[in-house]
């Protein structure tokens, strides 16, 4: 049973539908239907032609739907028994539905789960799991979604920002329950990619290959953070570097710059670094300049201030740190370590336990409860 | 089976035997305690009887309805003497004493100098959906 197949075939047979005149929420229903019948049927009785198949599946179960509907409400069908088969995938059918997915109307979770169901081919269950909610509530969030963008129609021109942000959202959540998202996310983009020729696309797949080519050295066997100074880079993962290299090169070849491709430069930075020494910090500081110029983030500042506390001493991190709203996320934090830097271990212990009281996040708490642990045992000797 | 609510105090449970912030410890303490902390909620996958574990901010917001056409009322943070839950776990079990056996296991996480941090958990019975058949 190929589940991958499955899922990359599912946006090309919702789009094959659509052009036979289905409305975009009848054919995604009716796939979905069809991809549950497949992972039962193709163990025991695998097809020739899996996409026929599934065409064929999804066009009788959208029909039968149809015709519920058209007895319940007397409704004229567009539709009348077995079409001609259609003509083969038209490559912007994939791309329609990206966009659709990730419409503006949209609430990021909803796009997320409308993309990942209707582009990525992931079951409800499945998506429920890798977000933890209840299934009842993943479904309704999609079916939701689905009703908001019912009125759009599929030939339009869509909104390439959005749904570079939609998958950038997937790609950062991670790995949860059976699913990989970031591995989904990269997939997703890599798909994207091979339709459409734009900078920022590019650029937002380079920065997730270069992320994901740390992945393993991220986190310790116990599930600790590893910071990045301190990762073995031998456990970076050197094929995606290079290919993410190549994708932002050639993106950066187009002199269109945007966000995705400043960070990911920023990223490949880093990643050129055989030890953390060597990391070019100044150049870092430039892409931050960058970045802060396209996209005025406080968090991008927050990041060049730790970025110039590396460049140009803790001093100057700190001056760069000063000018910035306290309340940021990981800005005590931020402090811990710059004073730490500083050679003041009093002040860094303090502001390490206090950022841990506000960290976000599990790991982030535990890493930054250790480094305030660490401090205090070392003032204690 | 019953489930259970096993909860964690940031404040407002009476004080622990062992009772060390967190910051204080050495960092091969604090590796220990989240190393007994994993095992356990892995061990009670492994016997079925783990539902679910999660841990809170310390921050947080009272709100009340304050009328038609108004903005809800907001008051916090909070203040220093109210209770404030850390986190909780979540247990369906066989028995109360079972329930009572797994918050004394989990009370016994080691804290500062490995020593177990004897916390106080407050152990909550769930109220069930089924209503119990008595006829």
């Amino acid at each position: 049973m190929d589940e991958a197949l499955l899922r990359a075939l599912t946006p090309t047979v919702i789009g094959i539908l659509v052009r036979r005149g289905a409305d975009f929420a009848a054919a995604e229903d009716a796939v979905q239907d069809a991809l549950v019948e497949a992972v039962r049927v193709w163990p025991e009785d695998p097809p020739r032609d899996p996409q026929g198949w599934l065409v064929t599946a999804a066009w009788r179960k959208f029909l039968d739907a149809v015709r519920a509907d058209a007895s319940r409400r007397h409704r004229e069908a567009r539709v009348e028994g077995e079409p001609a088969p259609g003509p083969g995938e038209a490559t912007d059918d994939t791309l329609q539905l990206y966009f659709l997915c990730a419409h503006p109307s949209l609430t990021p979770a909803s796009a997320v789960a409308l993309t990942l169901r209707a582009v990525g081919g992931l079951t409800t269950r499945q998506i429920a799991r890798a977000y933890l909610v209840p299934e009842a509530t993943m479904a309704q969030r999609i079916s939701r979604a689905k009703r908001t963008v019912s009125g759009v129609r599929f030939d339009q021109p869509g909104d390439v920002a959005t749904v570079l942000r939609v998958l950038y959202l997937v790609f950062n959540e991670g790995y949860s329950g059976d699913v990989d998202l970031a591995g989904e996310a990269i997939r997703l983009t890599r798909e994207l990619a091979a339709r459409i020729d734009h900078e920022e696309v590019a650029g937002l797949l380079a920065l997730m290959l270069l992320h994901h080519a740390r992945r393993a050295a991220r986190t310790g066997p116990d599930g600790r953070l590893v910071p990045l100074a301190e990762q073995d880079r031998g456990r970076w993962d050197t094929r995606l570097i290079a290919e993410g290299v190549d994708v932002l090169q050639a993106a950066l070849a187009r002199d269109r710059l945007g966000e995705f491709q400043a960070q990911a430069a920023i990223a490949a930075l880093h990643a050129d670094a055989r030890t953390v020494e060597e990391t070019d910090w100044v150049q870092i500081v430039e892409w931050y300049d960058e970045l802060v110029r396209l996209t005025d983030s406080p968090v991008a500042r927050l990041n060049r201030a730790v970025a110039v506390g590396e460049a140009d001493g803790p001093r100057a991190g700190l001056a760069a740190l000063a000018g910035l709203d306290p309340d940021l996320p990981r800005h005590t934090a931020v402090a811990a370590y710059l004073h730490e830097r500083d050679g003041d271990p009093v002040t860094a212990a303090r502001l390490y336990a206090e950022a841990a009281r506000s960290a976000p996040s599990l790991p982030e708490r535990d890493h930054l409860t250790r480094q305030a642990a660490r401090l205090n045992a070392r003032l204690r000797r | 089976m019953a489930k259970y609510l096993l909860l964690k105090h940031y404040r407002g449970a009476p004080a622990a035997v062992n009772d060390v912030p967190m910051d204080q410890w050495t960092p091969e303490e604090v590796s220990a305690h989240m190393r007994y902390m994993q095992d356990f909620a892995a061990r009670l996958e492994g016997t079925g009887e783990f539902v679910d574990g999660q841990a809170l901010s310390p921050e947080g917001t009272f709100v009340r309805y304050d009328g038609e056409g108004r903005p809800p009322v907001t008051d916090g943070p909070f203040a220093e003497t109210k209770d404030l839950i850390a986190g909780w776990m979540v247990i369906d079990v066989d028995t109360y004493e079972r329930a009572v056996e797994l918050a004394g296991e989990l009370s016994a996480a080691p804290g500062a100098g490995g020593k177990p941090i004897h916390e106080w958990l407050e152990v909550r019975p769930f109220l069930g959906d089924a209503p119990t058949i008595t006829e």
